[in-house]
């Protein structure tokens, strides 16, 4: 009717236009040759990978623009590869391309929903399967056979149980204790405030016994950062200026917020930055968070002069060190 | 005058003269500064303390004060050291351009010999570190590679870098790259703790050890590229782009022309 | 019948008396594949999954999955009598002793991050053209699990050589366990045997990355593979190519040469970048410890939007009756990427629901075409971007003269504003490309070429454009807004009444198109040139 909307056709596949390869068979020749070259050049590349792996010393260093001086044996193995691998691929491609048929197939797809028929005969079949199983008749057999599949999937949990000892209060323990002294990290020395001068840093851990070995996981909790600043710098109530010592401040070097070492002192700021986040410590003011996303200071340790005058802890950090965690109070 | 006429409304006309404006603006300006620098390094002078004082006056003393006293702008220098004042202007970080928390090194503006007579002058006003001599920077022979490493990254990895190229710090800041740094000026840098860095007193990291970090720079600096460019050694962010562009670009390429009709 | 016919008929004869593969290899060696670049992407992760299966078993034979501490006695000097775990230095050993070592080294390393970009590029590709629709929808989630479990097998296998800057990554892993809340501490020190870092984590990740992880992996690239043979692929509008018909190449030759001949390419471009790129010079990072971190610490690329997410997480921690919650950590590392991949996951099914479109989808649509999908598309990315780029703000901060705080803060506001102006964008976008080829169909292409008439009217030449040209450009359905009732016959109101309502107005602000060029209106407009 002249009032229905005609819609636009579909013109159907166009005509198969042919490759130079199907109707000049001087064409074909040439892309032959293209393809044998291409797997030629693959052999070679093969070839530089056995001669590189053989016979290239692997401490010859020769300079390469943008790539800087580059070790000949790596090169050699690498680009011998490479060539191998992508010359096989472009010749088989280029060899489909031009030689092989290019005129399009058509495949007609199928429903995929099953008669309706099939459908009534697959329920017809579940369900006299399971009225010849007779679990609905058989309530008991159903409920204990519930029980017991339901109570072994408990036995995976429990044989993983030994995955870990509990966490107890591994967490909120360091290994500073009253009196533990302050020693280098590397070095172990002992350091006395006359060692530091203002604006120094001081990578530092507890002192262990001679022969005592410390297992990364105590350098996890025990890192401790010292930092000297002139004492009229610190903006600090009297308890937090107390645990300080001439000028001299200690802050647990484990980040607050995920556990990266904060050591990133900026002299003239005061400030502490963690470089995984950019959490920002103001070290003035007990490493309070100035910036990023790290919730709480740096826990500040108590420290003090022992009898010889070398840094010691006055007592253990008065809160868990490192990230927070569900049992962590503040 | 027809063909000049014709010249002149040629195609290439604008790019040729385009091209012959910037190369003169160019050579002219590389001689006139070339002519600056030539005046201001020929004098050959003595090293006196009273040298000194006279570049500092005239160089210095409008920020550090004119007894080095320090003021609103700049810290006071007394007692910094000629350590200090070698690091600082030997490196060109001073004078400084522009006042803000970053001094960057640049060319420097004085000569060896000025240098010196600087760092005299400051070293008379009090005590403090002295320039390391040549016996003193022995790296070769005193320091050690392995153990440079190790204190490189417990105490200079976390602003520098893991192979000292530099890395960001807050506002703008940042710690530079010690590629290409003289030996001399990085030990006193560890000393005087310029600017944003900490000091590293000789107690806490002792001067054996202060050689073995700059004998692990230097052979940081001097290792070629093992496994290939080095796409700067800051990490995965550039294999990252290296990956989004050059990796499935070519990959992309090559499918585009695998689907592509032969002709 | 030449000889190596006759051996060749034995052989298939033996096969297929036991097997019966006559009938279904024959069935299958003439399947029709149609041929579209785009089409290649999920190739690149197969391919790229074998690379890694070969590279990664190369390399087991030389690593020790063991964080014991030994002394390195090998020939890299720097690191010459340090202390360190077994697996560092055996990494050392494969990047330096071994020859080949370091190339295997990097190809496996490459290939991962290819396989990642791949998994990303073809999601795209299969996400702008719709094909999750019916009946791949559970082809789609699949991807999804893919790509999530892709990104933790790439963490757990860059976390084995035990170096300071994935050891720096596993810390801040142990930090995001930690932090849940209740049985946090508990799973960190099942996890990690106790304490971090402790002696277990390097092991038991090593069995997860070579053994339980691929297993995984094979078994759902095998269905998500059988889904696409069965269901045969999608294909994109044109002539000739309906719902009902696949039109492309054979399986053999053609489709076996060029996809075979893509494996080789694959491989080919990851050898070539593990021969002229290094990636994770773990000699240089030096081994783990907690004492120490390097400036610019990153997870690798695909990772790197959670770092970004992280980093610029405001600093919130809730302190209750004794209790810990730190948001700071919860919600840009579990519940936001939660968020999105149970999203990503469930799209199919709320286009489904917005649109009411419960028929097989076997075309293709071009992007421009679904403007609120593009859209949506569009504003993922533009988020997913925005996390990318902040996480790595430091390094961006000193190569651009920026600082981190201004990236910050750039990062906090652009992940919440541009997103939805990306959204209004595309959309409209979509519309103006759709604008102009109903413009192209009715009016043809316009080829410069003024021509001055008779009266001295100047008008533009414009061409009409071909047949196949006309119905790619119309034969997309445009899809009519759905209208479900709020009252039923009887005038009650319907208990899904508000459901309804809004989705209606999704539906209707999803149906938003330019109408179609029609045959009716070309015809009328011809008698007007």
């Amino acid at each position: 009717m002249s009032n229905e909307i005609e819609q636009i056709k579909d013109p159907g596949l166009p005509a198969h236009v042919h490759r130079t390869t199907d109707t000049d068979p001087k064409a074909a020749a040439r892309a032959e040759r293209q393809v044998a070259i291409l797997f030629g050049l693959s052999a070679l590349g093969t070839l530089l990978l056995i001669y590189s792996y053989i016979f290239v010393k692997e401490d010859i260093f020769f300079f390469i623009p943008v790539m800087g001086k580059t070790n000949a044996h790596q090169l050699g193995l690498g680009l011998g590869m490479a060539i191998a691998l992508f010359c096989i691929g472009a010749g088989l491609i280029h060899w489909a391309k031009t030689l092989m048929p290019d005129e399009e197939v058509i495949a007609y797809r199928h429903e995929f929903r099953s008669e309706d028929e099939d459908r009534a005969e697959f329920i017809k079949t579940v369900k006299a399967g399971a009225s010849a199983a007779g679990l609905g008749r058989r309530p008991l057999i159903k409920r204990t056979l519930g029980a017991a599949l339901g109570l072994s999937a408990l036995t995976p949990l429990l044989l993983l149980r030994d995955l870990g000892p509990l966490p107890k209060d591994d967490l909120t323990k360091t290994s500073w204790k009253a009196g533990t002294r302050l020693v280098t990290d590397p070095g172990d020395r002992p350091l006395r405030p006359e060692d530091l001068e203002v604006g120094a840093v001081a990578q530092t851990l507890p002192e262990i016994a001679p022969g005592a070995h410390r297992s990364l996981s105590d350098i996890g909790k025990d890192a401790v950062l010292l930092i000297r600043l002139r004492p009229e710098e610190f903006n600090l109530d009297a308890e937090r200026l107390s645990w300080t010592h001439e000028g001299i401040i200690a802050f647990s070097k484990i980040c607050s917020h995920m556990g990266c070492a904060v050591a990133l002192y900026e002299q003239q700021t005061k400030h502490l930055l963690c470089p995984c986040h950019q959490s920002t410590f103001d070290v003035t003011r007990a490493a309070k968070v100035i910036f990023g996303p790290a919730a709480r200071p740096l826990p500040q340790l108590n420290i003090t002069v022992d009898a010889e005058g070398y840094l010691v802890a006055r007592a253990p950090f008065n809160e868990p060190v490192g990230p927070s965690f569900w049992e962590r109070s503040s | 005058m027809k063909r000049l006429s014709r010249l002149r409304r040629h195609r290439a006309a604008g790019p040729i003269l385009l091209i012959f404006a910037l190369f003169t603006i160019g050579t002219t300006f590389q001689v006139a500064s070339a002519v600056n620098k030539e005046t201001t390094s020929t004098a050959d002078r003595a090293v006196t303390i009273e040298e000194g004082k006279q570049i500092f006056l005239k160089g210095c003393s409008s920020c550090h004060g004119l007894n080095a006293e320090g003021g609103q702008i700049a810290p006071s220098l007394i007692g910094v050291g000629a350590a200090s004042v070698d690091f600082q202007v030997a490196t060109g970080r001073m004078p400084m351009a522009d006042m803000s928390q970053q001094a960057m090194r640049k060319k420097p503006v004085y000569n060896a010999e000025e240098v010196n007579a600087l760092a005299t002058y400051v070293a008379s006003l009090a005590p403090g570190p002295q320039v390391p001599g040549e016996e003193q920077l022995n790296y070769e022979r005193d320091g050690s590679v392995a153990e440079g490493g190790e204190l490189f990254r417990t105490n200079c990895a976390m602003c520098h870098n893991f192979a000292a190229q530099g890395g960001a710090l807050t506002q703008g800041k940042y710690a530079p790259t010690l590629m290409g740094v003289e030996p001399r000026h990085i030990y006193e840098a560890m000393v005087t703790g310029p600017q944003s860095m900490p000091v590293f007193s000789d107690k806490t990291i002792t001067p054996e050890e202060k050689l073995s970090i700059i004998k692990w720079i230097k052979a940081a600096e001097a290792e070629p590229q093992l496994g290939g460019a080095a796409l700067g050694r800051v990490g995965p962010v550039t294999e990252g782009l290296l990956v989004w562009t050059l990796g499935i670009g070519l990959l992309i390429g090559v499918a585009v022309w695998l689907a592509m009709k032969a002709r | 019948m030449t000889a190596r016919e006759r051996i060749a008929g034995n052989v298939a004869g033996y096969v297929d008396d036991r097997t019966g593969a006559a009938k279904w290899m024959k069935k299958n060696l003439t399947k029709v594949f149609p041929d579209h670049w785009s089409f290649l992407l999920g190739e690149i992760c197969l391919y790229s999954f074998v690379i890694l299966l070969l590279s990664g078993t190369f390399l087991t034979f030389w690593f020790d999955p063991s964080m014991r501490e030994v002394v390195y006695d090998g020939s890299y000097e720097p690191l010459k009598g340090l202390e360190m775990s077994a697996a560092y230095a055996s990494t050392l050993d494969i990047s330096f002793e071994v020859r080949g070592g370091l190339l295997m080294r990097q190809i496996h390393h490459w290939a991962a991050l290819i396989f990642m970009v791949g998994i990303v590029v073809h999601l795209l590709r299969v996400y702008f053209t719709g094909a999750f629709r019916k009946p791949r929808e559970f082809n789609w989630i699949i991807g999804v699990g893919l790509l999530t479990l892709g990104i933790v097998e790439g963490f757990l296998g860059y976390s084995l050589p035990d170096d300071l800057l994935s050891g720096t990554g596993i810390r801040i892993a142990e930090a995001i366990i930690q932090a849940l809340p209740l049985v946090g501490s508990y799973l960190a020190f099942f996890a990690f045997g106790g304490a971090f870092p402790g002696e277990a984590f390097i092991p038991r990740i090593y069995t997860v990355h070579i053994l339980l992880l691929p297993g995984i992996f094979l078994a759902l690239i095998t269905v998500h593979l059988m889904l696409v043979w069965y269901q045969k692929h999608t294909q994109f509008p044109g002539p000739g190519r309906t719902e009902k018909n696949v039109v492309g190449y054979p399986l053999m030759p053609v489709y076996m040469a060029k996809a075979g001949g893509f494996f080789f390419i694959v491989f080919g471009v990851t050898a070539f970048l593990g021969a002229v790129a290094s990636i994770n010079p773990i000699w240089l990072y030096g081994p783990y410890t907690p004492g120490q971190v390097s400036a610019g610490s990153q997870p690798d690329w695909y990772m790197g939007w959670l770092d970004g997410l992280v980093r610029m997480a405001p600093p919130l921690e809730t302190h209750a009756f004794g209790h810990t919650i730190s948001w700071n950590i919860l919600i840009p590392g579990l519940i936001l990427p939660g968020i999105m991949f149970t999203g990503l996951a469930l799209y199919p099914f709320i286009e489904q629901w917005a649109t009411g479109d419960k028929r097989e989808h076997h075309l293709l649509d071009r992007p421009r075409n679904t403007p609120n999908r593009t859209a949506i598309g569009a504003m993922a990315l533009t988020f997913t971007l925005v996390s990318l780029i902040n996480g790595g703000n430091d390094i961006i901060a000193t190569t651009f003269h920026l600082t981190i705080n201004q990236m910050m803060w750039f990062s906090r506001i652009a992940i919440i504003v541009l997103p939805p102006i990306a959204f209004v964008v595309t959309k409209r976008l979509c519309l103006s490309l759709q604008r102009a080829d109903r413009d192209l169909v009715l009016h043809g292409r316009e080829t410069g070429r003024l021509v001055r008439m008779p009266n001295g009217e100047f008008v533009e030449v414009h061409e009409p454009i071909s047949a196949e040209k006309a119905w790619l450009l119309t034969s997309h359905e445009q899809i009519a807004p759905l209208e479900l009732p709020d009252h039923d016959a009887a005038g009650v109101r319907r208990p899904a009444a508000i459901k309804n309502k809004i989705r209606n107005r999704i539906s209707r602000a999803t149906a938003v198109a330019v109408p179609k060029a029609t045959e009716t209106e070309r015809r009328e407009l011809e008698g007007h040139h």
